[in-house]
This record gives C-alpha cells, structure tokens and sequence, in this order.
C-alpha cells in the first residue's frame, strides 16, 4: 500500500468473505471508494449490509481478504482500532443518542472525549453542528423528547462532531414520514457535496439512494451483484436487479427463507 | 456447576475489566455524580422506611421473648447486636438490590438494545468506561451510607417502639445498646459487610446489564437475573463473612 | 445542580446516621473517655465472663474486660481490666468479683475498693478476687448437702464473643 494510493481511497475490500459464526454472509466482495465520493450501498434485509459496515468499523473481522480504511489496513490493535475510529463518522440506525444526556451534552459527547477544547469551545462546536442539522434550538432536549426523525438528525451532528473524513450510514432512512425522509437526503448529499466527506450510504430505499449517490453497490444472495452508476442501474436488465428497483415479491432473490441461503438477521 | 464456573469465571474477569477502566477521565466526576444520585439518594426513602419497620417489628418480638426469662433490659443488646451485625447490611442490601440493582441493570440493558453501547464504540469511547464504571462506584458508595441511614432508622424505630409504646426505661435500653455494641467488632463489620455487598451486588447488576440480549426479552431477562443472583449472593456471602469476622 | 444537591444531601445523611449511631448506640463514648490503664486479675472460675463485660465500681461502670487468658501453669484465668483513669485511683487492697446481673443476665466485674493509701498502677494485679458463682454447683451443693469432689474447673469454655 503506498502513499498515494491511501490518499486517494477512503475505503478497500478486497475479496472479504465476512462470516457469522459458522454462516458465510458475504464471500469475495470487493470494492474501492475513493475520497469524497457518495456511495450507496443497496440490498435486500438481510443481505449483509449491516455485516458490511460492521467489517469496515472492525467490529466483525473478515475470515479471508482484505480491508483497508482510511490507509488502514484491518484488523488493528484496540487502541489504534479506538484511533481510527475517531476518523469515521457512523450514523446508526438506532440513532443511540445516550438517554441520561440532554441533546447538546450528546453532541459535546466526542469533543469531551477526544480534544482539549475548554467547555465554551465545545459549546460553540456544538452549536455549529446542531445548527447544520437544523436542530440549533433543540440543545436542551432530552432524547426521549425528539421524534425519530429529529433523533437522528442529533445523532448525525453528533457522528460530525469530530470532522471525520468519512461517514457511514447505515438505513437512514428506515421509518421515517417522506418529509423528514427528505430532509435526511438532502443533508447526506450536502454533507458529501460541501465538505467533501466521503460518505456510504447503506439502505434499501431505492429511490432516495439512486436521488443521490455517486455510484451504486448492489448485495444480494451474498455477493455484490452490481456495481455502477444510478442511470447504469436504472438501465440494467439483468432480472435480480429489476426484481429489486421493482419490488417484485417473485424472482431470483428468494421470499422464502433458506437454511444454507445467504440470508442474516442482520 | 460447569455453566456455573462459567458464569462466576465471567463476573471475575468484567470485574478485572472494570477494576482496569477505574482511571478517571473527562466527565467521570458527573457521571459518578449522576449515578450517585440515582442509584443512593434515590434508594433512600425505601431505605428508611424499610429500616424503621424492622426496628419496630424486632423491638416487638423480641420485647416478647425477653420478658419471658425477665430480661427485657436486654432489649437494647439484641436490636443493636443484630441489627448491626446481620440484619442491618443484608437488609439494606436487598433492599437496594431490588430497588437499585434492577434499574441498573435495566439502564444497561436498554442502552444496549438502543444502540447506545454500539454508539459508544464507533465514537471509540469505552463503554465499560463510561457507562459501567460509574455505576459500579456509586452503587459501592451508597451502600454503606444507605446501611447507616437503615441501621440509624430501626435504632430510632427500635427505641419509640421500645420506649413509647412498650414503656421500656429509656436510660436502661441506651445503656445496654451501648455496652454491648462495639465500635469496632460491631459497628465497624457493619460498614465491612455493606461495602463488600455494594461492590458485588453492583458488579453483577452491571454484568447482566452490560451482557444483555438487545431486545426488550435480554434487558428484561437480565433485570431479573440481577436482582435474583444479587439476593442470593448477598445472603451467600453474609455467611461468608461471618464465618470469617468471628 | 440537582444531582449535585441531591448527592450532597445523601452523603450528609450517611454521615449524619453513621455519626448519631455511633454515639447513640455503641460504646464509642467509653473508647474516647480518655486515659485509661489496665490491671490484671486472677479467677479460678470465670463462669460466663466474657471480653468487654464492664467493670463496676458501686454499679458504675469504670471499665472493661480487655482480654482473658489461661494461666497454663497454675490453670487460673488470667483477666485483663482497662480502667478509666478518670474514675480515680484504687488503693492496692481492693477486692474484684465476679457477679451476675439479675439471676440470669450477663457477668460483670465488680470492685471493691479497700483501704491502703498505695494505689494499683499499670499493670499492677488485684489480688484478693472472688469467682463467678455457678448455679449448677451451687444447687448440687444444696441437694446433696456436701459439694465433695465437685470443684469446678477452671472456665477454659468461655466463648470470646457471642455468635448469633
């Protein structure tokens, strides 16, 4: 791995086969994306997309090939782990905004933690973020008061809190109204097309995905099946990927539930 | 007895985790604070009344098998011997296993179905640190504090019982309190006993919690397990530790 | 600021309780009264003697039973005594007894203070002591009108404290 190389790709799968326990989820995936790209990462549930994230945050090591993240190369000691992760951005899916905190004190949260910043820093940093997710007035909530879309908009100040060069989402946009749906879209994108952060985008709402993303991943049947750009995607005629943009219950992604097949509950 | 060697092998090395993540960092002095507050100051109204109830009751009863041998002087010597030697830790100390332990461990729980724990780790914070450090420091803090106020109650529920209602001479049932209980044997073993309960009853309350299933069954199953096991324990390891003191 | 106020509280309260029970209902009071010095004494019979029985002076208590031990020569018990100073000075001559609160309560020591103008100092011995009665001789003696062949043996059983 040379200089220039991890100066340019954010993030490297090469042939990673991801397992849950004796369960293969994922066999030779590989992918590059490079810096400040939008990438959407699409599937059915259960196609491993979760395992996906859950490999490159090394929270589950890959059985075989290789990871890089940010010029790393997984799986890394604790405490480098602990420093590489302070570069990533992750927005969960459960937002896991700390229910004994106010709003703001969660968004402080990583600033306390990581930088030397006095407390008035940290309150004009947390206001800077909480104002770019349109959620400046919202500091003194506690998270049991937001809604869930509201919820996680703090939860994405929060992941930004640190500047880390990138983001993952994982399903932000499961269960939410259309409009806040909107919302979340159109900060992803910008987030992405301001600041330049690399950003992957897990999800299975196609249509928000395709609005926004650079390039396209598809997993199903626990391999990338498809790798492009959204207009490439819409184009394709292969019958597992119109199965998918169409949302047909019939086809090659199976309904039922396989005992050797290549489903997860993750 | 396999699964059991697992689980005591299991509590043994989350307590050597927590005993390794003690170093203070920023913020743990609110956290602590926090937790103080909701796992002691909180546990105090159970506490007392609770303390006041058993002084009134033994002071009763044992008003009644003493005046049978005539000794009803000796009244002050058993409410203080064995409120201080026994009941009043191992009381104080179920109570704050069910009111304190399960709520702890419900706190854990919860935060791992909601992601919080898993929040914790991508923001590369230690949740052991964080969450589960404070915890095992208040519940080891209020615990001798919150035995002192029930063991301060059933003397002062003792003494009205005894004195107002049973027409004890108060003089007698103070001085025999005093010249039979010691400061050190008695009293002191009090505070030994409750510490030792806090510390074990909040690390298997933080275990449960901690290693919760995320879903609203784990966090359910675990709340359960902790107040269960912390009973058992306590009453296991007041045997224990008296066996060792005398 | 509420936790703050609540912490504070709590821990105030434990102290608070921790403090009252203290000297309220141990005998912390008698451990600070001051100086103290100790005597020794011998029984050929403790009865139920055991550590930290108060020793009296006139039915006021002036001190404890510090430690017990066996004499394994002459199979006496041996009695420590702390004495507060502050109860005064006891002339050589004095007499200590071992004697039961009410016909079935606990041991104590009682003194009897005698004449001499010398008074016992740290360390010193009682020597003119008298045993703990027990019962269970005492009512052989009546039933069978001689006590021969029934002298008691030293008191080896007595507990160091009660275990409940």
């Amino acid at each position: 791995m040379t200089e220039s190389v991890s100066s340019t790709e954010a993030l490297r799968f090469a042939a990673v086969s991801i397992k849950r326990g004796e369960r293969t989820v994922l066999a030779d995936l590989s992918f590059v994306v490079q810096t400040g790209e939008l990438v959407a990462v699409l599937g059915p549930s259960g196609a491993g997309k979760s395992s996906l994230l859950a490999a490159a945050t090394g929270v589950l090591e890959c059985a075989a090939g290789t990871i890089q993240v940010l010029g790393q190369t997984l799986p890394l000691p604790r405490a480098q782990l602990f420093a590489l992760r302070r570069r990533i951005g992750f927005l969960l899916q459960g937002s896991g905004l700390l229910s004994d905190l106010n709003v703001a004190e969660n968004v402080a949260l990583p600033l306390e933690m990581h930088t030397e910043l006095d407390a008035a820093g940290i309150k004009a940093l947390v206001a800077k973020k909480l104002a770019a997710v349109g959620l400046g007035e919202a500091a003194e909530l506690s998270p049991q008061q937001l809604s869930g879309g509201m919820a996680r908009r703090v939860a994405l100040a929060r992941a930004l809190a640190l500047d880390p060069p990138l983001l993952l989402y994982d399903e932000p946009f499961t269960g939410l109204d259309p409009i806040t749906k909107g919302v979340i879209v159109k900060l992803i994108n910008d987030l992405c097309r301001r600041l330049g952060l690399t950003s992957i985008v897990v999800s299975h709402d196609v249509a928000e995905c395709l609005a926004i993303a650079d390039r396209v991943l598809v997993i199903a049947n626990g391999g990338l099946v498809f790798s492009g750009t959204a207009d490439e995607l819409r184009a394709s005629s292969d019958p597992l990927l119109r199965q998918f943009l169409e949302g047909a219950p019939d086809g090659p992604i199976s309904f039922e539930y396989r005992h050797k097949g290549a489903h997860s509950h993750a | 007895m396999r699964e059991l060697l697992v689980r005591l092998g299991a509590l043994g090395l989350f307590g050597l985790r927590i005993l390794s993540s003690l170093s203070p960092q920023r913020g743990s002095g609110s956290d602590l604070l926090r937790q103080i507050y909701s796992v002691g100051a909180r546990s105090v109204p159970i506490v007392a009344v609770g303390g006041a109830f058993v002084g009134l009751v033994m002071s009763l009863q044992g008003y009644r098998t003493l005046t049978t041998f005539g000794a009803s002087n000796a009244l002050g010597t058993l409410l203080g011997l064995s409120l201080f030697r026994e009941l009043g830790p191992v009381l104080a100390a179920l109570l704050f296993c069910g009111r304190a332990c399960s709520s702890m461990a419900a706190e854990l729980g919860l935060m791992r179905t909601t992601d919080q724990i898993t929040a914790l780790e991508m923001m590369a914070i230690d949740p052991v640190r964080k969450a589960v450090v404070p915890r095992f420091l208040a519940g080891l803090i209020a615990m001798p504090i919150l035995t002192a106020v029930f063991c301060a109650f059933a003397i002062f529920g003792g003494s009205v019982q005894a004195v107002w209602v049973l027409g004890l001479d108060p003089g007698h049932y103070w001085a025999a309190l005093q010249g039979s209980v010691s400061l050190i044997d008695d009293y002191g073993q009090a505070f030994v006993k409750s510490a030792v309960f806090g510390a074990v009853l909040s690390l298997i309350a933080t275990h449960a919690g901690y290693h919760a299933e995320p879903t609203i069954e784990g966090t359910s199953r675990a709340t359960t397990g902790a107040v269960v096991q912390g009973s058992l324990m306590v009453l296991f390891l007041d045997f224990l530790l008296s066996a060792l003191f005398y | 600021m509420k936790f703050e106020i609540g912490v504070g509280a709590f821990i105030l309260l434990g102290f608070g309780c921790a403090l009252a029970l203290a000297f309220s209902s141990t005998d912390v009071r008698s451990r600070l009264g001051g100086a103290s010095y100790s005597v020794t004494a011998r029984f050929s019979n403790l009865g139920e003697l055991r550590l930290r029985a108060p020793v009296k002076i006139a039915g006021v208590k002036i001190g404890e039973v510090a430690s017990i031990r066996l004499d394994p020569e002459r199979y006496d018990a041996i009695v420590s005594l702390r004495l507060n100073s502050a109860a005064g000075a006891l002339p050589t001559d004095s007499a200590a007894a071992i004697n039961t609160a009410g016909l079935l309560g606990e041991r104590y020591i009682s003194i009897s203070p005698g004449g001499e103008l010398d008074a016992l100092g740290d360390g010193d011995e009682i020597v003119f002591t008298q045993s703990a009665i027990v019962l269970e001789n005492l009512i052989g003696k009546y039933m069978f009108g001689n006590g021969k062949g029934s002298e008691p043996a030293p008191a080896t059983d007595a507990p160091a404290t009660e275990t409940p």
